[in-house]
């Protein structure tokens, strides 16, 4: 017997036309059919969705939570990329 | 995300050592809501507590298939047979929805299956009484799964983000559940004497079992201060039970059979009901296992195993040979 686990897949479910897809959960399947087909009964018995995306888990490249605030720290000191940075005198309409 | 492949990667340079400071560090994450998320740092304990009781919850799920699935081809109509198919299915899901949970802490899903067959997981103790008529699928209905519920929805705000996200997709399922056994009984109930009859004897065995889904009284229980502390659990189990009682009995009143208790009380100045003692030692002994049907639950769940191997070395034979081909 094989004891070779299932790869495992992510699953993305976008709820309707529109929206974009969202992360639902994962789960193992012997293949791409499989995993979609699985997905379907898994997380859209109650048609929860439009579309299905699902991909190996171990295809997705992610940071590292570790490294979250030196990863993101360029975008810490940019405060003049947000509108509220700017004083706008009174009698100034539409801006 | 939920993958496996980077938790190793993270094992790999556990950066954070796990000393008062981390500790603090996490605890203040924790009290100030913050949800932990798969790769995050975390305490060993924090981790292997939520292993044990989301995979503890997920083999109750697949194991609560048993009970109910037992009655599957003798329901009393296409109706109520096409519902519990629902249900029966919507079980299986809880339990996938969990077990991939639970592996977002690096536990594998094979690990999990394995202890269970092995008999070394513990699951619910309720799942360990017969289903002896067709009324028992609605006190499960009704009483199980309202018990489950008042359970499930505070775990819905559990500090550990993939938890609490598969608790809000079981949750939003088992309100289905209970009302489909409310509407069994509630049919039995308007129904003949012996029908009624039936309905009051499913409660009589279900009643008690179903008070011991909540767990062993708080000033019995091992893991609770500790679960409080990480936000994992948000009420205590008598607490829980409380809440229990004071919905279900106003039930049982309005369905018009009684709960099985000498003892049970509405305390005019709390607003609460009072209920006598649960037989603690049954809860022991059925944990043990030692309940009706532990031995054939395990034994059931091993040879729908073994005997889904074939499939699964099929499947595995086909995608390999798809892959080589491609390639």
């Amino acid at each position: 017997m094989s004891k070779q686990e299932w790869p495992l897949y992510e699953v993305f479910i976008r709820t309707k036309s529109g929206l974009s897809h969202r992360h639902a959960g994962s789960l193992h399947a012997a293949d791409d059919q499989m995993a979609l087909d699985n997905a379907r009964d898994t997380y859209t018995r109650r048609s929860e969705g439009v579309s299905l995306w699902v991909v190996r888990s171990n295809s997705i490249i992610a940071s590292d939570p570790a490294e979250t605030s030196a990863f993101f720290e360029p975008a810490e000191d940019k405060i003049y990329r947000h509108p509220t940075f700017y004083e706008i005198p009174d009698g100034v309409e539409n801006l | 995300m939920y993958t496996q492949g980077l938790d190793q990667a993270g094992k790999d340079k556990q950066a954070v050592a796990e000393n008062a400071d981390s500790l603090n560090a996490f605890q203040k994450r924790v009290d100030a809501e913050e949800k932990i998320e798969a790769k995050d740092w975390m305490p060993e304990a924090y981790r292997r507590t939520l292993i044990r009781q989301i995979s503890q919850h997920a083999h109750s799920e697949i194991i609560g298939m048993q009970p109910e699935g037992n009655w599957l081809t003798r329901a009393p109509s296409l109706k109520r047979k096409a519902i519990l198919l629902a249900k029966v299915q919507d079980e299986a899901g809880h339990g996938l929805y969990l077990y991939s949970a639970a592996e977002t802490l690096g536990v594998s899903r094979d690990e999990m299956v394995g202890d269970l067959l092995s008999g070394k997981a513990k699951y619910s103790s309720i799942f360990n009484y017969p289903t002896l008529s067709w009324a028992d699928i609605g006190a499960i209905g009704w009483l199980v799964d309202g018990a489950a519920i008042m359970n499930q929805i505070p775990l819905c705000r559990c500090s550990y983000g993939p938890y609490a996200r598969a608790m809000v997709r079981v949750c939003k399922e088992e309100s289905f559940h209970q009302r489909q056994g409310f509407d069994i009984m509630l049919t039995l109930c308007r129904g003949s004497d012996e029908q009624k009859a039936m309905a009051q004897d499913a409660l009589n065995r279900w009643w008690w079992p179903s008070l011991m889904m909540f767990g062993p009284n708080d000033s019995e229980s091992r893991h609770s201060a500790q679960s409080m502390a990480w936000k994992i659990k948000r009420f205590s189990n008598d607490e829980l039970r409380q809440k229990f009682v004071d919905v279900t009995v106003q039930q049982a009143e309005f369905l018009g059979i009684s709960v099985p208790d000498d003892d049970l009380r509405l305390d005019e100045e709390t607003g609460h009901y009072s209920f006598g003692e649960i037989d603690w030692q049954e809860f022991i002994d059925v944990i043990a296992g030692n309940g009706p049907c532990n031995k054939q639950r395990i034994e059931k769940r091993r040879a729908a195993h073994n005997d889904g191997a074939w499939v699964r070395e099929a499947a595995q034979a086909y995608a390999s040979k798809q892959a080589s081909q491609a390639a």
